[in-house]
């Protein structure tokens, strides 16, 4: 495997750029929300609220069009994600009937950030009317004054655990390690028994008295080292530019990892010998590896799946450890409080190189 | 003319001889769009919260009902000591915790305020904020309820209106990107597979040596994945219609010329990945590396652009699949016309032609 040049330099090199570059791209952590604003009051009030929500640090004011249909037009052209309308009667109705409205209107593609958005830009109107209500609080007549008053309080006090800081790059890099070992463990088992079938160098193994279960852990054992280099280095990647390191212990994070390892060398291993073609075989692992990501939980969170994505989850190893790194990492889990990931792991590794061992066949 | 018919010919007859890798071409799309579409979904939901609360009173448990009650909310039950709380986050059974004080009630009404706490497990930053977010607002609306106020005076309604995406659904935002991924995944490792094996065979070097001039033979070469590809697209597009619901708002014509484009690109970018590699393994490691995992974190098919740093902004500029998400989305959902993309298209169209460009030098340089 080492003779080819290629492998090891994607062994060091991969890992460590694509834990320097692509945490970096992750957040939902929406700031630079840029709205329209159409102010048809022209008020002080309608000025303040738009001071507001530029001050607020979430949105960029783009612009502040005349009228709703060149915001609009904006809005199509890609130069703003939302739309605030402020009425001609705003500090009016406020001032004679206590109460007033704006409306918005949101681009919501991307459904997360339009809803993030929203809340967001109401979340600034509530303030600015209790704002209002402490300084017109003496146009009140006196009786709904005092009731006012008199309303009792609760605080209600956020405590983020684990990630105080709310910080994304925390939550993926464990992500992240997983997908490398998912990508580098999966692809070269998966073309390596199909690559001598090709160049005809199975037809040798085939006629030495060799087992199959022999044959299958001889071909296990190196992605099984070459797993374990790609998890060291990412391990010292994320303390190194990030310092990350596992809050629960390291031992169990490489631990958890070798038997993953197992796992999807041997699923790799079984698409091999399916496969008639390095081709046929780098389509299917791609195709596995593409579910394994997608459906495991990295980007998107198992739960909100529906009930039989949820079933393909709870036999894809590839969310077992994403839930186990996230736990070590983060949580401080110990590897009493992981074991049944691990089980599950395991009972997943033995499943599949068993299939890998019956699916190899010496004939043919 | 005749040369390149009968060589089209020949590659159409290459990969149609090949029945087991046709329909891996034509059934990877149709499992993952379906199963994507319907699975991949950034709402939070089914947050499982626990409850403690040291001395229960009407109001506490008032409180613990509607956050029973609420559909966001998978109860979990009252705790017995903070130990147990911590202990169960920490196994990753528990989202959110709602703590209350000793004697809430009592000192709510005699010293007029009173703190709930808030647990939540915010490894995951996003479900940490919005579960804290639904349980603010639940107590919100219950303290509300409680008032003796009926209508609190100078309050400010937000009348909001979701444009394109009335019903919030996910597949809207994650259908394109799906079609950006798998199509470059399947044209690059087609192309840049065929063509790596034909050099380790050496039969590359049979047809390099036929009258067909170069670049012919590349476009010949490209034809029938060109053919497989576009059938590839009409199904998914097919199934996003008809299965996933997805809307065809804009011109159908425009989607299937910016597909053409995309998928020209895509094959560009597989025959570029052949000139630099010479074995098959390397090939597929090559495509897997490079189209997969940029495709995902840098095209905006599931973290929005705009929100990351301006270096790596700066890097989605040269991700295909970025540009093609855009025009899809623009066209398929927002209903745009040709004026509003076509930033896009050139972009796409440049980067085929550079593509191709440094192909042909690559390999007349080897042929040299």
């Amino acid at each position: 495997m080492f003779r080819n040049p290629l492998i090891p330099k994607m062994i060091v090199m991969y890992p460590i750029m694509v834990l320097l570059v692509f945490p970096w791209a992750v957040s939902f952590e929406i700031k630079n929300i840029r709205i329209d604003v159409v102010d048809h009051s022209k008020s002080t009030y309608s000025r303040r609220l738009t001071d507001k929500i530029e001050a607020s640090g979430y949105f960029i004011l783009n612009d502040t069009p005349p009228d709703y249909r060149t915001a609009m037009w904006n809005m199509e052209q890609g130069e703003t994600d939302m739309i605030l309308e402020i009425p001609p009667s705003f500090d009016v109705d406020m001032v004679k009937n206590r109460a007033s409205g704006v409306g918005m209107a949101v681009n919501s593609v991307n459904g997360t950030q339009g809803l993030l958005g929203s809340n967001y830009i109401t979340q600034i109107v509530n303030d600015f009317s209790s704002e209002l209500r402490s300084e017109l609080m003496h146009t009140l007549p006196p009786q709904s004054r005092v009731s006012l008053m008199r309303m009792a309080q609760i605080d209600i006090v956020p405590q983020y655990k684990y990630n105080p800081s709310l910080d994304y790059k925390n939550f993926m890099i464990p992500g992240f390690m997983v997908l490398l070992l998912t990508l580098i463990c999966g692809i070269l088992p998966a073309l390596n028994i199909v690559m001598e079938k090709e160049n005809g160098t199975i037809q040798q193994i085939n006629v030495t008295p060799v087992s199959r279960i022999l044959f299958i852990l001889a071909k296990l054992i190196p992605f099984w080292v070459v797993g374990l280099v790609v998890m060291i280095i990412s391990v010292s990647a994320a303390y190194l530019l990030y310092g990350l390191w596992p809050a629960g212990s390291l031992l169990a994070v490489l631990f958890c990892a070798i038997v993953f390892i197992l796992s999807i060398s041997g699923l790799g291993l079984i698409i091999s010998n399916y496969s008639e073609t390095m081709q046929q075989a780098s389509f299917l692992v791609m195709f596995f590896i593409l579910i394994l990501i997608l459906l495991g939980g990295m980007f998107t969170p198992v739960s909100s799946m529906p009930a039989w994505a949820q079933l393909i989850a709870a036999i894809n190893p590839f969310s077992y450890l994403t839930n186990t790194f996230r736990m070590l990492y983060l949580n401080g889990s110990t590897l009493a409080d992981v074991s049944g990931n691990l089980l599950a792991l395991g009972a997943i590794a033995v499943v599949l190189n068993g299939w890998a061992v019956i699916s190899y066949k010496k004939r043919g | 003319m005749k040369q390149f018919i009968a060589f089209v010919n020949k590659e159409f007859r290459h990969i149609l001889r090949d029945n087991r890798t046709l329909l891996i071409i034509f059934g990877i799309p149709v499992v993952q769009i379906l199963l994507f579409g319907f699975a991949i979904n950034m709402e939070v939901q089914d947050i499982r919260v626990a409850i403690y609360d040291p001395t229960p009173d009407a109001l506490t448990t008032g409180i613990t009902e509607r956050i029973r009650q609420s559909a966001y909310f998978n109860y979990q039950g009252n705790m017995q000591s903070m130990v147990d709380v911590e202990v169960a986050m920490r196994k990753g059974k528990l989202d959110l915790a709602v703590v209350f004080p000793q004697n809430f009630q009592e000192s709510l009404v005699h010293s007029r305020k009173a703190a709930i706490q808030l647990l939540s497990d915010s490894s995951d930053p996003n479900r940490g904020s919005i579960s804290t977010t639904y349980a603010t607002a639940v107590i919100a609306r219950f303290q509300q309820e409680q008032s003796d106020l009926i209508q609190i005076p100078f309050q400010i309604q937000t009348e909001n209106r979701m444009i394109y995406n009335p019903l919030m659904k996910s597949s809207y935002m994650f259908v394109p990107g799906i079609m950006g991924l798998v199509m470059m995944i399947i044209c690059t490792i087609m192309t840049s597979v065929s063509i790596v094996r034909e050099k380790e065979r050496g039969t590359m070097e049979v047809l390099l040596a036929s009258p067909l001039r170069l670049g012919t033979m590349i476009f010949a070469k490209t034809i029938p994945y060109m053919v497989i590809s576009f059938i590839d697209f009409i199904i998914i597009l097919l199934l996003s219609y008809f299965v996933l619901g997805v809307p065809v708002n804009g011109s159908l014509l425009l989607l299937f010329l910016v597909a053409i484009l995309y998928i020209m690109l895509s094959l560009s970018y597989g025959l570029t990945v052949s000139t630099m590699v010479e074995k098959q393994l390397n090939a597929v490691i090559f495509s897997a590396i490079t189209a997969m995992i940029p495709v995902l974190m840098l095209s905006g098919m599931i973290f929005p652009i705009d929100n990351m740093p301006h270096l790596l902004q700066a890097l989605s500029v040269i991700v295909p699949a970025r540009w093609f998400i855009d025009v899809v989305r623009k066209v398929m959902i927002q209903g745009l016309g040709i004026t509003m993309i076509w930033k896009e298209i050139l972009m796409l169209i440049g980067m085929t032609l550079f593509l191709l460009g440094v192909t042909i030098a690559k390999t007349k340089k080897r042929l040299e």
